[in-house]
Formats: structure tokens, C-alpha cells, sequence
């Protein structure tokens, strides 16, 4: 692998090391950020230049009004998307790894059922929302239903392919030691599937909030989808941004949480 | 008279084929092995008969192809011959042997785990008692000048230490056999050099029988108590060498006239 590291060095102290990541970081960040806020003083400014009326397109002004006016509406209605989102979130989990340790355990359920779920995953998901609205009516869980199918299948995918993914050599190593299935999946199966299924969890979580907003567009009347869609039905597209805003704040803080859990549970993941 | 000269005799035959029957570590029978590829199949090991002593260094020498991995495969009972068999301290083998230990081309050490705990992992299979098998490790590890090492991560170590250290896993469960394919053929020729005396040392303070497969003539016969050079198409035993060299072996032998004698008469048998 790594034939030339020098790996002979003295270890050196973690301070400097981190001194050395941390300084590119924060000059690496500064570019981006930069570039948002002229973007935002570009918007304000066309806004205000050519007049466009707010119930066109707000300027940032606006929104930031619509936030001050209808602040705590809007903040019990995110919590209802959010809770919506980790509730299926953490369904879609439940169900998919351990259906994963059973597809990649059993040949025969790998030969039968995993090429169903690689079919039904071309199904798309946003069509079914109205069909489970149909079954199940429009309370909470049939948006549960459309966050967990939603996610479902990058984690089942994720989850299948790492468990699957155990180097020849490896397999060939514990098999000379007669290791039991139990002993290959703990000790070795689940820590390889890691970074895969972390792949799949990253995916899964940004279309989480996605599928809460579907469902909650198919028939609500509560969380920010149905913000949105109320809101822009009577010309009040400032509290539609607004609600945008915070579904994209949601979208991001979720993922980086789940990438701080990744960085904890699986610090040997490759990384750039 | 005669009768009891002959029962006499016999006695003794047996008694001779009991010592040799307990001198010998593996015995390899008729040993056939094809696979069926695609329009046919291939005969990767025909009539291969060989016995191996306790303690021997063996060298398994061919070109790619010859089948030398498949043999090594056979007798670690990784996978099943079509016809003949392996005795293993008289006993034919049919499941994987918790008296062997495997190294392979790549150190395949796992990434989550510190050196020390990769070493350990035969020993967590095999379920041992951790505290002796802890204590075996950092005696292995120290042995191989990997002291310091212990808590490091595989990563941050160079290819030739990562193949130290799998060494190290391989005996730390004390198999009586080490069966090496092509252990330091990733590695750099001074490397390889050096793991190769490395290896001897080992062997010298570790009495273990030895089966080492490998393409490289020098190496073969540097290491070797017996040379066995393979051929390919099908695969089979050519010819087996007996190196005469004095041990303890140094690098200056490789210039010596017997070791080109060897040299040249291996080259021509297995028509490189």
C-alpha cells in the first residue's frame, strides 16, 4: 500500500498536527463564503433595481421580514418536518441493515430478493407519496412512509455492497481460521461495510427531508412542505422562502451531524 | 529359521515406515486439481506428489500459472482437490487447520484495528486466552523490531513493516506451519531482501515448517532447505532441489559459484 510513509518519524504532537490541518481550512473557507454573501448583496440589489414585486421574488430583506413576523409559526412547523424526517430516517435503518445482514448471510435470499429491491429502487418514490396518502390517510406516518422509502434503498444498496466487500485475502485469512459467520460478520463484515454504509446514510439523510416535504405537499396541514405550499397559493412567497430556508438549514445540519457520527464510528474511512 | 527372519524383517519395514510417517509434517498424495473455466477446463495441479519435514523450509518455485498457490491453497484446505490428499502430521486434512499460519502478498492488516490488535485477531477467533496471546504479540512484534509500533495505525506504517506485522499475526496463535504466498513480492528488492533474513531469524528461533511460494529464483534458493520448482500447462512438480548451502545463509552466498550453479541448473529445469 503505502510503501514509502515515512513512517520511522518521531510521532509528533497532536497539537502541531492539527495546527498544521486546522490553517488550510479556514483559508479554504473563506473563498465560498465570500461568494454567498455577493451573491446576496446581488440579489438584494437586482431586487431593488428593477423593482420586482415580492410576490415575484422576495429580496433577502423580505425573507428575513417574513422570519421576524412569522418566526414561531414557522419554527413549530419545522419541528413537525424534522421530527417527520428522523422518524422515517430511523425506520428506513431499522429495516434496511438488518435486511442487508440477511441478503449477504443468505446466497439464496441474495440470488431472490436482492435483485427485487435493485428493480424496485428505479420505482420513483415521489409518485407513490399520493398512493400511501390513499391507504393510509394523511396523518404523519404516511410521511414517515415517504421519508422511509425514500431512504431505504441508498442504505440497503450502501449497506449490501460494504458487507459484501471484504477483500479475497481477508475472507481467505479468517476462513483458515475456521471463523464462524457470526465472527466474520462482527469482526470483520460490519467494520468494512462502515464507510459504505455511511455512504448511503449521507444520501439517505438529504433526501429525508425531501421525502417529508413530498408528503407533507401530497396532504398536510402542518410542517414546511405545506408552508410552502399555502403560502406561494396566496402570493406570500417571502414566508415560501422563508420556509425554503430553513428546509435547506435543516438539510445540511442533518448531513453534517451524520458526518461528525461518521468521522467518530468509523475514523478510518478514506477520505480527500 | 526363515520364517521368523522374514517376520522379523517385516517388523522392522514397519518400523521404518512408522519413523518416517512421524518424521514427515505433510504428505501430498496423487494430488489433482481442475477447474472448469469456460468451453473445458484446466488442469492446475497434475500428479503432484511430495513429503515435506517437520521443521523444512520449502520453496515452491514456478512461473505464474504453475499452480504453486493452488498447492498452497490445497494444503491450507482452503479449497478441495479433485482427487488425491493432504496429510497433515498423518492426519488428512479436510477442514482449515488452526495449526497454520497464512501470509499473503498483500499484508491485508485491517484498518480499524491498531497493529497490536491485528496481530491478535487469530488469537479472537480462535478464541485463546487474551492475556497469553497479548503477551505473545508484543513478544512478536519486539521480535521483528516492530516494538513502539503496537498502537499505531496499518496505515501509518510502511510496506514492509505492514508485512512484518502480518507475519506477527501469523504466528501468533503458534502454529507448527507458515505457509507464505509470494510474502514480499509487493515489496521493493531491498526490502525483500532484508524480510527475507528476517524470515530465517524467525525460523531459527521459531522452529516451524515452512512453505514458501514464490516466482523468484535467488530468493527460492537463499531460504530454502528444498527447492520445489513447479511448471505450468498443466501445473506439476518438475523437479526438487536439494540446496546444500550452510546455514546460517548470508547475503555474500548469492555470489558464490554453487549458488549460480544452483541458480542455473533451477533455470534450466523449469525453462526460464
Amino acid at each position: 500500500m503505502s510503501q514509502n510513509t515515512a513512517a520511522k518519524t518521531a510521532p509528533a504532537s497532536k497539537g502541531e498536527d492539527e495546527v498544521l490541518i486546522t490553517g488550510p481550512r479556514v483559508r479554504d473557507a473563506i473563498p465560498p463564503v465570500l461568494t454567498f454573501v455577493g451573491l446576496l448583496i446581488l440579489w438584494e440589489a437586482s431586487c431593488r433595481y428593477f423593482e420586482i414585486p415580492r410576490w415575484l421574488l422576495p429580496s433577502p430583506a423580505d425573507i428575513y421580514q417574513a422570519f421576524r413576523e412569522s418566526g414561531h409559526e414557522l419554527w413549530g412547523h419545522s419541528l413537525i418536518t424534522l421530527y417527520e424526517t428522523l422518524v422515517g430516517f430511523a425506520l428506513s435503518i431499522a429495516v434496511a441493515l438488518p435486511l442487508a445482514v440477511i441478503i449477504v448471510w443468505s446466497p439464496i435470499l441474495r440470488r431472490t430478493v436482492y435483485p427485487v429491491l435493485l428493480a424496485l429502487q428505479s420505482v420513483p418514490k415521489v409518485a407513490v407519496a399520493p398512493l400511501l396518502a390513499l391507504w393510509i390517510g394523511f396523518g404523519t406516518l404516511s410521511k414517515v412512509l415517504v421519508v422511509f422509502l425514500i431512504c431505504f434503498f441508498p442504505i440497503v444498496v450502501g449497506a449490501t455492497t460494504g458487507l459484501a466487500s471484504v477483500q479475497p485475502a481477508v475472507m481467505d485469512l479468517i476462513r483458515s481460521l475456521s471463523a464462524t459467520q457470526m465472527q466474520t460478520f462482527i469482526k470483520i463484515r460490519f467494520p468494512t461495510a462502515m464507510p459504505h454504509i455511511f455512504v448511503g446514510l449521507k444520501i439517505a439523510i438529504t433526501l429525508a427531508v425531501i421525502g417529508a416535504v413530498i408528503g407533507e405537499f401530497v396532504g398536510s396541514e402542518e410542517g414546511l412542505g405545506y408552508i410552502i405550499l399555502v403560502s406561494s397559493s396566496q402570493a406570500r412567497t417571502p414566508l415560501a422562502f422563508a420556509a425554503l430556508v430553513l428546509l435547506t438549514v435543516m438539510s445540511v445540519i442533518l448531513y453534517y451531524i451524520v458526518e461528525f457520527v461518521e468521522k467518530i464510528l468509523v475514523p478510518w474511512a478514506p477520505r480527500n | 529359521m526363515a520364517e521368523t527372519n522374514s517376520l522379523l524383517m517385516m517388523e522392522l519395514d514397519r518400523m521404518n515406515t512408522a519413523t518416517e510417517i512421524s518424521n514427515s509434517k505433510v504428505r501430498i498424495e496423487d494430488l489433482h486439481k481442475t477447474y472448469l473455466v469456460k468451453g473445458g477446463r484446466t488442469v492446475a495441479l497434475q500428479d503432484v506428489n511430495l513429503t515435506i519435514g517437520k521443521d523444512e523450509f520449502i520453496a515452491l518455485l514456478g512461473p505464474s500459472g504453475c499452480g504453486k498457490s493452488t498447492l498452497l491453497r490445497i494444503i491450507s484446505a482452503l479449497i478441495k482437490p479433485s482427487s488425491g490428499k493432504v496429510l497433515i502430521s498423518d492426519e488428512q486434512i479436510l477442514a482449515p487447520s488452526r495449526d497454520i499460519g497464512i501470509v499473503f502478498q498483500q499484508a491485508v492488516l485491517l484498518p480499524w484495528r491498531n497493529i497490536l490488535d491485528n496481530v491478535l485477531l487469530p488469537a479472537e477467533i480462535l478464541r485463546l486466552d487474551m492475556k497469553k496471546a497479548r503477551e505473545r504479540a508484543y513478544q512478536l512484534l519486539k521480535m521483528v523490531g516492530l516494538e513502539g509500533f503496537e498502537k499505531r495505525s496499518p496505515n501509518e506504517l510502511s510496506g514492509g513493516m505492514q508485512q512484518r506485522a502480518a507475519i506477527c499475526r501469523a504466528l501468533v496463535h503458534n502454529p507448527s506451519m507458515l505457509l507464505m504466498d509470494e510474502p514480499f513480492a509487493a515489496l521493493d528488492a531491498m526490502t525483500r531482501e532484508e524480510l527475507g533474513f528476517e524470515l530465517l531469524r524467525i525460523w531459527d528461533i521459531e522452529k516451524k515448517t515452512i512453505i514458501f511460494v514464490t516466482h523468484n529464483i535467488p530468493e527460492a534458493i537463499l531460504l530454502a532447505d528444498r527447492v520445489v520448482a513447479m511448471s505450468p500447462r498443466p501445473g506439476r512438480i518438475s523437479e526438487i532441489i536439494e540446496i546444500d548451502l550452510p546455514r546460517p545463509r548470508t547475503q555474500g552466498m548469492e555470489f558464490t559459484p554453487e549458488f549460480k550453479a544452483y541458480s542455473d541448473f533451477i533455470r534450466d529445469k523449469i525453462g526460464h
